[in-house]
Formats: structure tokens, C-alpha cells, sequence
């Protein structure tokens, strides 16, 4: 059992993603603290991929900004050493299967709890392929996050009963981006959830606004933002941090 | 181990939101592949609409020439729409419509299997989407025209090194953003299982055929086959009747551009080491710390990452060889063929031959090879005609 239920402990939890190393790690750190000291409850780091196949155009450019800055999966470990100086919320990766895979696992989950990582989402890695990192995750006290999308259906109860950590409630069809509706029915996944698991859940994928993460952690436990943040990254640069900021602040004032 | 297994490799590496989708495709398949109405539906597609089976030819004057093993050249050029990617587009599509599907998306790298799913799409009134990456919509523009003919939609994939893996990875984003009337017609024996199985089933007919024709002409087994790996349909459809003939040397041949010991090469095999990508577990080119490797090959077909979980079983438990050909090979091969038999092949299926005219003459001549001649090479001639410094206009 990892920190991440504290996440959830300040009413609904507002969950920030940042591509690591886009534009550089220093405005990475920077970001972080800022979202922390406006209110971000669980910070989901991501570790860039070459070829993310889940993300929409804007994470995907992260991504590419990223790894072009020459970032690594060592040096990202290294921030996260730099981070836990002073950063005490809990905090998750979000990667690819085989970044884990080619680190290796053990080695990667390691380093996860010696570093401070508290849980870890892979979004190209289903239920019934977890086990394979699972077995090494729960050895080191790190969560496997799992997802719950629109049309996972008959497959919500076995997913939510073995859930680590707290359970993604994938909001919409299609790629990390920002929409200017839902219309999944997201009630109805989160009460299947409930009749399942204690874990907390939270809301993800194309929540860009204070409505909208009103109302879809109005439904969940939290509301779960990444290419709205990634939009502000992309259009200031290092000098992002304090518009990160005003932004994270909007957003959890909303759902106090 | 999860499903979909060749001993470490393949299983469903994908977004939770597609888990459904491939498990009732699973299902699907499961129940159409004994069903004899669905066989006799896609039997009487593969013979009168494509020209099944396709002919094992007798290379005389190339044996001659090499001097060494006789080799049979297995044409799935002459299939209709002019490579083997017909085999599985019409299973697929037949598959897709049966479980009440109305529209197929599909990724192209050269071209053959985009040109192969939008002509089903049209035969079968569905609605097609096809992704090709940027980069390959100019090196193959005679295909993007084709399949626009055929009533596709084509999608240049910009993100990227705008080739087959871009191509492939946009297929899988839609897919994932439309699913109710939507068959992702993958085109290779890669991805989330069922995909290698499924594709690997329909381009099976392939040795099927192969094997009687050889017995009926030579009264035996081939020495050797031949046919080229991208992500391996060919190949696998090539090799997996003769699986169980142990004798029967089953040799890949990869793209490996400017060279193996250079970066510019798709030679996955030889070069890469196992990751997690596209959905399976399989041979990846990538770099330490996992990021898939931008690949190259004068071939757009092969200009691909990865390898088909098959293969890389099989290479494994040392069941088949995979050899790398290099672009120069691959081009001289390809202008050797047209000279000697007056078949263009396409440079996909070059670098076969080219392989073919390494190992025949260290062969003695009553030595059998089969070599697959995957598709026709009419699609590449602008682009070898720029190779050698000619610039012609398609």
C-alpha cells in the first residue's frame, strides 16, 4: 500500500500530468512545485516515449520536445531524487510498456521505491498482461495503476477488484486530448467501481476547464489533467512554471 | 502468459479501451474460421476474384544463369491487386462485415496492402480509411492515387518519421477513438494477438499451395524457401505449411538499407532486441532505454521497427534464419529478375532475390528453392529509376 490514498484526503484530488523533460527537466522541477503549491494533490510524471500510441497531438509533441532535449529514463530518476527534497504529495509515472520493459523491470521498480515513486500507470498494458510487471511492483511497494475506459463494460469488476492505488477512469473513446465534451456516461462505470473496490477513482482524458473537472470529480474522486497543462508548457516555455501554476489553482479551487 | 503466445512473444500489449474489441474479434474468428459458408465465401473471393491459387514457376534460364539449385518462384504478384496482401484483406474484410462492421481503417507502408483493403472495400461496400505515413505517399505516389480510385480515404501520417510504424500507430489512435463500426485490417502478423494469428492463417494458403505444386512438379520438398520480412505476412504465409518439414530451410530476408553496421537499416532480426511495441512482444530496433529506432530501407514495405512475434519465435528455437540485404542487393536483384525472367519484381520481394542469388550457386543443381515473388514491381520503377539518377515522372 503506497501514499497514494492521501491524495485523495483533501476532498477531490486535482491530478496534474507533465512530460518530464519538456522543454528541459530544471522547468520540469519548476512545474511540479508550482502545481504543488496551488493545490495538485498526485503529480503523474511522464516518461517520454518515442512512439506513445495512446496520446493525442499535443502529449505526443511533449514527447518528441522531450526526448530531442536528450532526456533519459536515468535522468528523470534523478529529478524525481531532486523532487523528494521537499515534495512530500504522492507521485506516479506514466510510460510505455517497454521504457519499463528495456530498463527492466525489477531494476525500474527498484528504482521506483528508492527514489520515492509511489505508483506507476502504463496505458499499453492491460489486465491481462499486468502480472508480468505486477510481480515485480508489488515486491518494491509501487502501485500499477490501472485504467477503466468507456467500453470496458463486462471487464470493470475484475479490473476494479484487483485495482492498486487508485483506478483511471478513462473519460472519452480515442487519445489524450483536450474535447469539448463528454458524453461517456461516467455515473454508471464509477458505480460498477463502487460495488467492487474501496480505491479511489479519478477522471481522465479531455478535461481541459474548472466545469468540467467539477463535474467529472463530481461523479469520481478527482479529476485527472494533461494536455491542457502541456498546452500552457508548450506555448511558455521555461517560463511556464508560474502560468502552470494560476492554472492548477483554478482548477482544484473548482473542486473544493 | 497471457494469450496470443509463440514462446515469449506476441500477446495484447494495447489500451484497455481496445481490450473489448480484440477479444470480440477473437471470438469472431474463432467461430467464422470453421464455418463453411464463411470458407466457401472466401475461397470463391480468393479464386475467381483474385486468381488463386497463384503459380509456382519454374525460373529456367535465372537457375541456369546462377548455376546452382533449381529455383521455383512462388508469383503472388499475379494476384489482383498485385501482391500477397490480397490474401488477408479478403478474409478480414469478409470477417469484419460478417460481425456487422461497415467500415475498415488500415495502415500502408509501400502501399500494396492499402491498395489491397480499399479494393475489398469497394467489392464489399464498406466505408475505408487508410494511414500512410507522409514520407511513403511521396516515395509510393502511384498507391495513394489507386487507392483514392478505389473510393478510400487516404491520411498522410505526419508525426514521427512519417513511415509504416507512424502509419500503424495512427491506425491503432482511430481505432481506439471509433470502434462500433470500425475493423482495424491490420496488414502484417504483428500487433495484438489475434492479429499475427489471423493474418498468419490467411497468407497460410500460400505454403498450402506451394507445397502440393512442388510435390506434383518435383515429387519432393524444396531444399530452401525465400521470401522477404517486414513485419513477415509473406514470410510466415511462405514458411508455415513447411514448419513441420524439418529439412526445408526457411530463410527470411530482411531490409537492412545502407548496411547492418550502419544505423540507416530495418533489419530487426539481426539488429534489434526484444521490447514491447504495437501491441506484442517481439524483436524491436531501439535504443537503450527502449525508444523505438528510426529505421530505413529503400523499401517502404520492410521500413519497419519491428517483426512479427512469429518470426521472432521461430529464430528463437532456430526454426528459420533471417538474413540481411542490403538496399544495393536489394536494387540489383530487382533489375536482375526484370533482364533474366521479364518479371519486375517489387523491391519488397528483391530482396528475396537477392538472397536467392547468393545461396543458389553454392548449391548443388538437384537442389530445390522457392522463392516468393510477394508482389509486382511496376509501383517501385519511378523510385529505383531515382536510385540510379534517372528522373522520370510517374
Amino acid at each position: 500500500m503506497s501514499n497514494i490514498i492521501k491524495a485523495f484526503e483533501n476532498g477531490k484530488a486535482f491530478i496534474p500530468f507533465i512530460t518530464c523533460g519538456d522543454p528541459d527537466l530544471e522547468t520540469t522541477a519548476k512545474v511540479v512545485r508550482e502545481a504543488v503549491k496551488n493545490g495538485a494533490d498526485l503529480v503523474e510524471l511522464g516518461i517520454p516515449f518515442s512512439d506513445p500510441t495512446a496520446e493525442g497531438p499535443v502529449i505526443q509533441g511533449a514527447n518528441i520536445r522531450a526526448l530531442a532535449g536528450g532526456v533519459t529514463t536515468d535522468k528523470i530518476f534523478d529529478l524525481v531524487v531532486e523532487l523528494r527534497k521537499d515534495v512530500k504529495i504522492p507521485m506516479v509515472f506514466m510510460t510505455y510498456a517497454n521504457v519499463v520493459f528495456s530498463y527492466g523491470v525489477e531494476r525500474f521498480m527498484k528504482k521506483c521505491a528508492e527514489t520515492g515513486m509511489d505508483g506507476i500507470i502504463i496505458p499499453d498494458m492491460p489486465f491481462e498482461e499486468k502480472e508480468e510487471f505486477a510481480e515485480y511492483s508489488r515486491q518494491y511497494g509501487v502501485d500499477m495503476i490501472s485504467l477503466i475506459a468507456p467500453t470496458s463494460e463486462n471487464r470493470i469488476a475484475m479490473i476494479a477488484k484487483e485495482a492498486e492505488g487508485f483506478i483511471y477512469v478513462v473519460s472519452s473513446l480515442g487519445v489524450t486530448g483536450t474535447r469539448t465534451e463528454i458524453t461517456t456516461n461516467i455515473g454508471d462505470i464509477v458505480s460498477v467501481i463502487r460495488e467492487n473496490t474501496d480505491i479511489p477513482c479519478a477522471v481522465g482524458f479531455g478535461i481541459s476547464n474548472p466545469e468540467q473537472a467539477k463535474k467529472m470529480a463530481g461523479l469520481s474522486d478527482g479529476a485527472i489533467v494533461g494536455s491542457a497543462i502541456i498546452k500552457i508548457i508548450e506555448k511558455y516555455g521555461k517560463d511556464a512554471p508560474p502560468y502552470v501554476g494560476e492554472y492548477v489553482k483554478s482548477m482544484k479551487d473548482a473542486l473544493r | 502468459m497471457s494469450k496470443g503466445r509463440f514462446g515469449i512473444h506476441g500477446g495484447q500489449y494495447i489500451p484497455e479501451t481496445l481490450m473489448n474489441a480484440v477479444i470480440e474479434l477473437e471470438n469472431a474468428y474463432n467461430h467464422y474460421k470453421c464455418d463453411s459458408d464463411f470458407k466457401c465465401e472466401l475461397r470463391e473471393l480468393l479464386n475467381n476474384y483474385a486468381g488463386r491459387p497463384s503459380l509456382l514457376y519454374y525460373a529456367e534460364k535465372l537457375t541456369r544463369e546462377l548455376g546452382g539449385a533449381k529455383i521455383y518462384l512462388k508469383r503472388e504478384d499475379l494476384n489482383h491487386t498485385g501482391s500477397h496482401k490480397i490474401n488477408n484483406v479478403l478474409g478480414q474484410a469478409l470477417l469484419a462485415k460478417k460481425m456487422g462492421k461497415t467500415r475498415l481503417i488500415a495502415e500502408t507502408g509501400a502501399g500494396q496492402h492499402g491498395v489491397a483493403t480499399a479494393t475489398a472495400a469497394a467489392l464489399l461496400d464498406m466505408e475505408c480509411v487508410i494511414f500512410m505515413g507522409e514520407e511513403d505517399t511521396k516515395r509510393q505516389a502511384l498507391n495513394v492515387y489507386r487507392m483514392k480510385l478505389l473510393g478510400a480515404d487516404v491520411i498522410p501520417v505526419k508525426t514521427g518519421t512519417a513511415t509504416l510504424k507512424d502509419a500503424v500507430s495512427e491506425a491503432m489512435r482511430e481505432w481506439t477513438s471509433r470502434i462500433s463500426d470500425t475493423h482495424y485490417c491490420l496488414g502484417s502478423v504483428m500487433g495484438p494477438h489475434p492479429f499475427p494469428t489471423i493474418v498468419r492463417d490467411f497468407q497460410a494458403v500460400i505454403s498450402l499451395e506451394a507445397r502440393e505444386q512442388i510435390l506434383e512438379k518435383e515429387g519432393r520438398l524444396p531444399d530452401a524457401v525465400i521470401a522477404c520480412v517486414g513485419g513477415g505476412s509473406n514470410s510466415i504465409g511462405s514458411f508455415y505449411h513447411f514448419i513441420p518439414d524439418e529439412k526445408v530451410r526457411l530463410i527470411g530476408c530482411e531490409a537492412a538499407g545502407r548496411g547492418i553496421d550502419t544505423f540507416e537499416t530495418a533489419a530487426t532480426v539481426n539488429t534489434g532486441k526484444i521490447g514491447i511495441f504495437h501491441g506484442m512482444k517481439s524483436y524491436f530496433c531501439q535504443d537503450e532505454y527502449g525508444q523505438i529506432a528510426p529505421v530505413y530501407s529503400i523499401s517502404a514495405g520492410l521500413d519497419y521497427p519491428g517483426v512479427g512475434p512469429e518470426h521472432a519465435y521461430l529464430h528463437d528455437i532456430g526454426r528459420a534464419e533471417y538474413v540481411p540485404i542490403t538496399d544495393d542487393e536489394a536494387v540489383n536483384a530487382f533489375e536482375y529478375l526484370s533482364r533474366t525472367e521479364g518479371i519486375i519484381p517489387a523491391i519488397e520481394s528483391a530482396h528475396a532475390v537477392a538472397y536467392a542469388m547468393k545461396l543458389a550457386p553454392t548449391m548443388d543443381k538437384d537442389k530445390i528453392i522457392i522463392v516468393t515473388v510477394s508482389g509486382r514491381g511496376d509501383k517501385d520503377c519511378a523510385a529505383i529509376a531515382r536510385y540510379r539518377g534517372e528522373d522520370i515522372y510517374e
